[in-house]
């Protein structure tokens, strides 16, 4: 990236209703928090039009109606604001946590650590250490309900998604490609490779609170093994535990 | 007790569906909501009733249904055989569904979501705004055999009407909007994209609608890196082995996969309809056009009133006029001119 190109902010416009206000072309903790607090920035200035924002990995999204907010006037507003500050060394939300959420590595519940083992360079053993121990951050909330993606790992996991979708990853499974982490709120088809496997419930529509991440958060994914998973699948939590941050 | 239908025998695929509930994308909650939003508000004019109001959608094929007491309903989208008690009726028209008749939809003889609107709705049982499922989110579930389905007060009376609609259920043109990546895919593969034909996969669901390229898949450099970012349903994903996916009403809310184009709201549906096999062809058209596009609809929507009609009954259909009438329940001959 990025910060020191003249090229971020970025504003592009998606479909005809959608404009993309990006931090940076890859992943970095500046843009990422520069994201979160630009969309912060937009929703508090209620701005008549805009029917809803939210933050990706490294940027912010505004939806609004064409028809009542003309591009052009968004986009004047949108760099006004751009201008107000330096969105790149902006703090991060307040509330934090810090998560630790048990997953068993590899086996035939998480069965391709060993193909991505390789391609980080690693054996599996040495792959599941490195991702258990890796402290990582939930830098947007994304694809369903409550499922975030968590970065960054080390640079030995900056590896390419597969060319072809893996046809389904169960619910509760952690993926990994170009540095992150994905942890799969649903089941469905992904492009990125099953390292892990959790027993926690991201979205629970009957609770209070929806959503159990939330961005800023910050996660760890301690091995465990297959038996003591099994039993903390009555936990809706899946045995995940936290602590607030100071 | 309020009145219910009662589904005797639910097709694979049927689901409540109204609007969709706008909003949550901050959550990961993508819209949802029908996959044919014309098909929605044109059943919604045929009643006289607001176009979010629930209606049960129907992929490919229908089901057996009977309601507890006499009923209004309208049948709209993707056109399917149906009957009620075994008389024929029209599709894009409402009609009287008496307590106890069987009303048998059939599969689809063009296009791929039929629906069925009662009058009065479904009753909604919501969830962050809306009754419509969600199920790549979890939210609601497949309509199931026996299952009895409240419906809500009707404030209306009119029936046998029907829609002059526009046949969006073979495929067509399609317009596009840049997306957010289409600038990633280089000058040649953006003109193959709007002079080939596409044609629509076998594989098609509420999330996406894969599509064949005549001239093989579509290349994009470093695609398999790009950071992930917001996804609107319209958008055109092309995943690693080129193979374009329109992202449909109930799509993931963010996908690394890079998006060549949007396909506009208003011909989304078009989309959504075309049968497997259909051939589509993509068009960019610029923001303004795009957003004049989008005014257009937006009126057409809201004056669907204006295309509905007296229902004339073609006396071919009837298998004897005699029988029709008392089943209909209709001795002083009324019902056709109900509704004027």
């Amino acid at each position: 990236m990025t910060q020191s190109s003249h090229a971020f902010p970025m504003i592009r416009t998606g479909g005809v209703d959608g404009l993309l206000v990006s931090f940076g072309d890859r992943l970095s903790e500046p843009a990422n928090r520069a994201a979160l607090a630009f969309r912060a920035a937009i929703e508090a200035e209620g701005w008549d039009g805009v029917e809803e924002t939210s933050s990706t990995l490294v940027s912010c999204f505004v939806r609004f109606d064409p028809l009542h907010l003309p591009h052009d006037v968004l986009q004047s507003k949108v760099n006004t604001l751009l201008k107000h500050r330096n969105w790149f060394d902006a703090a991060l939300p307040e509330g934090r946590r810090f998560w630790s959420i048990p997953t068993v590595y590899g086996s035939d519940l998480a069965p391709q650590l060993a193909q991505a083992a390789m391609a980080a360079g690693m054996s599996e053993a040495e792959a599941e250490t490195s991702l258990s121990n890796a402290r990582v951050r939930v830098q947007a909330l994304g694809f369903s309900p409550g499922q975030p993606y968590l970065g960054e790992l080390p640079e030995a996991w900056d590896i390419p998604r597969q060319s072809q979708l893996t046809d389904r990853v169960p619910k509760g499974a952690l993926v990994v490609a170009i540095r992150q982490f994905v942890l799969f709120g649903v089941s469905a088809p992904t492009g990125w490779q099953h390292v892990g496997q959790t027993a926690i419930n991201l979205f629970q529509p009957d609770a209070d609170d929806p959503i159990l991440l939330r961005p800023g958060d910050e996660v760890q994914f301690t091995a465990t093994d297959a038996g003591s998973l099994n039993n903390m699948r009555g936990d809706p939590n899946g045995g995940a535990t936290y602590e607030t941050l100071k | 007790m309020s009145a219910q239908l009662t589904i005797l025998r639910a097709g694979p695929s049927m689901t409540l569906q109204d609007m969709g509930r706008p909003g949550h994308l901050a959550l990961g909650l993508s819209c949802g909501g029908a996959s044919d939003r014309l098909a929605l508000a044109e059943g919604a004019a045929l009643l006289g009733q607001p176009t979010d109001t629930l209606a049960l959608e129907m992929a490919a094929l229908g089901g057996e249904f009977q309601a507890s007491e006499d009923t209004r309903i309208a049948l709209t989208g993707a056109p399917m055989r149906v009957t009620i008690d075994g008389e024929t009726v029209v599709w894009n028209a409402s009609h009287r569904l008496p307590a106890g008749a069987r009303l048998t939809i059939g599969a689809a003889t063009a296009g791929c979501y039929g629906y069925l609107h009662v009058g009065g709705g479904f009753a909604p049982d919501p969830f962050l705004g809306a009754g419509s499922a969600h199920l790549s989110a979890g939210i609601g579930a497949l309509l199931q055999d026996g299952e009895a389905l409240a419906i809500g007060t009707d404030k209306g009376r009119e029936t046998n009407r029907v829609i002059d609609i526009e046949d969006r259920f073979q495929g067509g043109e399609v317009r596009l909007t840049p997306s957010f990546q289409t600038h990633l895919f280089g000058k040649a593969e953006l003109g193959r994209l709007q002079s080939e034909p596409l044609h629509r996969a076998a594989r098609a669901n509420r999330m996406g609608v894969a599509l064949i390229p005549d001239g093989g898949g579509y290349h994009i450099e470093g695609g398999r890196n790009v950071v992930s970012e917001i996804v609107l349903p319209g958008d055109i994903q092309v995943t690693g082995d080129g193979t374009p996916f329109v992202l449909m009403v109930e799509c993931q809310t963010t996908g690394g996969y890079p998006r060549i184009g949007t396909v506009l709201p208003c011909d989304l549906p078009r989309v959504a309809q075309a049968p497997a096999g259909a051939e589509l062809r993509f068009r960019f058209v610029d923001l303004e056009e795009a957003v004049e596009l989008e005014h257009a609809d937006a009126q057409r929507r809201a004056e669907l009133g204006k295309h509905c009609r007296p229902l004339i009954r073609d006396p071919h259909l009837m298998r004897d006029l005699l029988s029709y009438n008392l089943i209909g329940g209709m001795v002083a001959g009324n019902e056709d001119i109900e509704g004027i």
